[in-house]
C-alpha cells in the first residue's frame, strides 16, 4: 500500500472510530465530554500549523477561542432573551441592549463573527508584528499578554460581557434543548465532523506549496526574503488561519459546554494547548490533534481521582517531552516505525555526500 | 551595452566605522565581474546594501534606471537581483526539487501557491540539470554535503531568473574538485547572465575571472582585467603581494 492509500486508510479508520463506534459506545455524558476536546483539538489544530509549520509560537489562542464563543454565547443570549435583555445584564443594572450586541441577533452575523472577527484581528495583529520582524520569544509573549489584556476587559465589562461568570444558561440552542441527550448527540457530530473537514483542509494547505514556503519560512525566514517572497504576508495568513480555527472551537464550545467564560480562554488555558500540542507532536497536525484529545482526556481521569495532581503531572510530562522527545509522541512513533522497519529489511543506507558522483 | 548596476558614492557606517566610503561602480549587461579585496574591504558590505539587506549612509544605487534605496530585500529580488551567501542556507527539511521549485515560484500570484506541485516545472528541471543534482532531487536538503548545498543555492539562484546574480564566495570552503566544478558552473552561467562575484580565492580567480574590481578599506583601488589588476603595484600590496608571499 502506498503512503497515500495508507495516509486515506487511516483517516477513515479514524473518522469511523469517532461516527460510529464512539456514539454506540459511549454514554450521553461520556460523549459530551469527548466533543469537548474535540472542540480543543479543534484549536490545537491552529497551533500546528501556526506552530508547528510556521514557527510561530502563539500563546494566546485563547482570545480567538473567546472571539469565537462569545459571538456565538451572545446569540444564544439574546435569542433566548426574546427581544428583552439578557438575564445578566438586567442584573447588572444595565436598560438598553448595548450597540455591540445588536447584531449579534441575527444567527447569520453570529456565525459569521465567529470566523471573521477571530480572522480579522489576527490579520491586523499579524501585518503589525511580522512587518516590524517581531518574531520567537517576543511574538509568544505578546501573544501571551494579550490575553491576559483580553481577560482583564471581560471581566471589567460586567454589564457588557457577563464578567467572571462569562456567557451562560442557554436554554435553546437553535430550537432544541441544549441539556437533552439528542441534542448533545447532534453538537458532538457536528463537532467531529467540522474537525475531520478542517483536518482535511490543513493537511491540503500543508502540503501545497504554500505549506513548504511556510516551512521555509520557519527555518529560514530571511533567507526566504531573497527568494522573493514576503516572509510577513505569509505568516500573517497562517496566523489568520490558526485565528479562525480557534475562533470555531470557542463557538462549538459553547452548546457543547454550556458555557463561555474568561478562565476558559486565560494565560493557563491557552499554554494549556501549546503544551498539548508539543506533547502529541507539532510537527504533524496528527500530533497536534492528538495531543489536545490525549491530554485533555488524560486531564479529565486524573483531574477525577486526585485534581491538585494534574498540573504536576502537565508540567513534568511537557518538560520530559521537550527535552527527551522534542518531536513529541507523534515523533517517538516514526522512530520506534523506522527502527523496526530497519531491523525487518535492512535497507541500503541512505548516499552520503561523498559517494554521489557530482 | 549598457549599465546594468550603477553604484554612485555609496557609504556604509557601523557604529562610526566607515565600511564603505565612499564607492562607485558599474556593471555592465552580460559581464562576469569578480570583486576582490582583503578582509574587511567591503565586499559582502557591497552585496548586502545592492540587496537591501544593509541601508547606505549615502550614495545611490541604481538597477536597470530603478533607484534601490530603500526597497525591501523581496522588493528587490522581484527586480531581478538575486544573491547568495557565504555560509549557504537552504531549506533543510525540504528535498531539492522543493528548494528550486520555491525559488522559481515567487512570481506565481498567492492563490495558485495553494495547489499541491505536480512534476518538476522546465526551469526547476533545467537548475536541477545545471547543477548536476538529478540523483538527489528527492533527498532532504540537509543530506547535502557543503558542496552540494553551494551548488543547489546557485541552482535556486538560475531556477529565480534574476538578471544580475551575486554570488559571495561560492568557492570558501570547497576541496579542489568542487572548486573546479563550480568554476564550470560559473562559466555556464555567465554565458546568458550577469553575474558578481565575491572572492578571496585567488587561484579560483585567476582561473576564472575576466574583469576585476580591487576593494580596499572601503574604496574602489584598482579596476580592470586579470593581468592589469595583477600587474598593480597597489594591488600586489595591499592584497595580492601578501598572498604570493603567504603562497611561497
Amino acid at each position: 500500500m502506498s503512503a497515500r492509500l495508507r495516509g486515506y486508510a487511516l483517516f477513515a479508520g479514524v473518522a469511523a472510530l469517532f461516527l460510529v463506534v464512539a456514539p454506540l459506545a459511549l454514554p450521553a455524558f461520556r460523549l459530551d465530554e469527548l466533543a469537548k476536546y474535540l472542540c480543543f483539538a479543534i484549536a490545537a489544530l491552529g497551533i500546528g500549523l501556526a506552530w508547528g509549520q510556521g514557527g510561530m509560537l502563539t500563546l494566546g489562542q485563547g482570545v480567538f477561542f473567546g472571539l469565537g464563543g462569545y459571538a456565538m454565547g451572545m446569540y444564544l443570549k439574546l435569542h433566548d432573551a426574546g427581544g428583552d435583555l439578557p438575564d445578566f445584564m438586567v442584573w447588572s443594572g444595565v436598560d438598553k441592549l448595548p450597540a455591540l450586541w445588536k447584531p449579534f441577533g441575527n444567527p447569520v452575523f453570529a456565525l459569521a463573527a465567529v470566523v471573521v472577527v477571530p480572522v480579522v484581528i489576527a490579520t491586523l495583529l499579524g501585518v503589525l508584528v511580522f512587518r516590524q520582524r517581531v518574531r520567537g520569544a517576543y511574538f509568544a509573549i505578546l501573544t501571551q499578554a494579550l490575553a491576559a489584556a483580553f481577560v482583564i476587559l471581560l471581566v471589567g465589562q460586567q454589564g457588557l460581557t457577563g464578567g467572571t461568570n462569562g456567557l451562560t444558561n442557554f436554554y435553546d440552542f437553535f430550537g432544541q434543548d441544549p441539556e437533552a441527550d439528542s441534542t448533545q448527540r447532534t453538537t458532538y457530530f457536528v463537532t467531529a465532523i467540522v474537525l475531520g473537514v478542517l483536518y482535511l483542509l490543513a493537511r491540503q494547505l500543508v502540503k501545497s506549496r504554500f505549506g513548504r514556503l511556510l516551512v521555509a519560512v520557519r527555518d529560514g525566514e530571511d533567507r526566504v526574503r531573497f527568494l522573493g517572497y514576503n516572509p510577513a504576508t505569509v505568516k500573517t495568513i497562517t496566523f489568520a488561519i490558526s485565528a479562525g480555527m480557534a475562533g470555531i472551537a470557542g463557538a462549538l464550545f459553547v452548546p457543547v459546554v454550556g458555557i463561555i467564560s474568561p478562565s476558559l480562554l486565560d494565560v493557563v488555558p491557552s499554554l494549556e494547548l501549546v503544551v498539548a500540542v508539543a506533547i502529541g507532536g507539532r510537527y504533524t497536525l496528527a500530533g497536534a490533534v492528538l495531543g489536545a484529545v490525549a491530554m485533555n482526556y488524560a486531564k479529565t481521569s486524573f483531574s477525577e481521582q486526585w485534581a491538585d495532581g494534574w498540573l504536576y503531572l502537565e508540567g513534568a510530562l511537557f518538560i520530559g517531552v521537550m527535552t527527551l522527545a522534542p518531536r513529541g509522541a507523534v515523533g517517538v512513533y516514526e522512530q520506534v516505525r523506522d527502527a523496526i522497519a530497519r531491523r525487518r529489511k535492512p535497507v541500503p543506507a541512505p548516499p552520503t555526500a561523498s559517494e554521489v558522483p557530482a | 551595452m549598457s549599465a546594468l548596476l550603477e553604484i554612485r558614492g555609496l557609504e556604509v557606517v557601523f557604529d562610526g566605522f566607515r565600511a564603505l566610503g565612499g564607492v562607485d561602480l558599474t556593471v555592465e549587461q552580460g559581464e562576469l565581474r569578480f570583486l576582490i579585496g582583503p578582509n574587511g574591504a567591503g565586499k559582502t558590505t557591497l552585496i548586502d546594501v545592492v540587496t537591501g539587506l544593509t541601508r547606505p549612509a549615502s550614495g545611490t544605487v541604481r538597477f536597470a534606471g530603478t533607484e534601490l534605496g530603500g526597497l525591501r530585500e523581496h522588493k528587490i529580488v522581484r527586480l531581478g537581483i538575486g544573491r547568495t551567501f557565504q555560509t549557504s542556507v537552504v531549506f533543510e527539511e525540504l528535498t531539492v526539487v522543493e528548494n528550486l521549485d520555491l525559488a522559481a515560484g515567487f512570481r506565481r500570484p498567492l492563490p495558485t501557491l495553494l495547489r499541491q506541485r505536480r512534476g518538476v516545472s522546465d526551469t526547476v528541471a533545467a537548475a536541477l540539470d545545471t547543477i548536476g543534482l538529478g540523483d538527489l532531487a528527492d533527498r532532504p536538503a540537509g543530506v547535502l554535503s557543503h558542496g552540494q548545498r553551494q551548488w543547489l543555492e546557485i541552482g535556486m539562484l538560475i531556477a529565480q531568473k534574476p538578471r544580475l546574480l551575486l554570488l559571495d564566495e561560492p568557492v570558501a570552503g570547497m576541496s579542489r574538485d568542487e572548486r573546479d566544478r563550480t568554476g564550470e558552473l560559473l562559466t555556464e552561467i555567465a554565458r546568458d547572465h550577469t553575474v558578481v562575484v565575491v572572492e578571496h580565492d585567488m587561484e579560483f580567480l585567476r582561473r576564472y575571472a575576466s574583469q576585476v574590481t580591487v576593494l580596499h578599506e572601503g574604496k574602489v583601488l584598482v579596476e580592470g582585467d586579470v593581468a592589469t589588476v595583477q600587474a598593480d603595484p597597489r594591488v600586489q600590496e595591499v592584497y595580492l603581494g601578501r598572498t604570493k608571499k603567504e603562497a611561497a
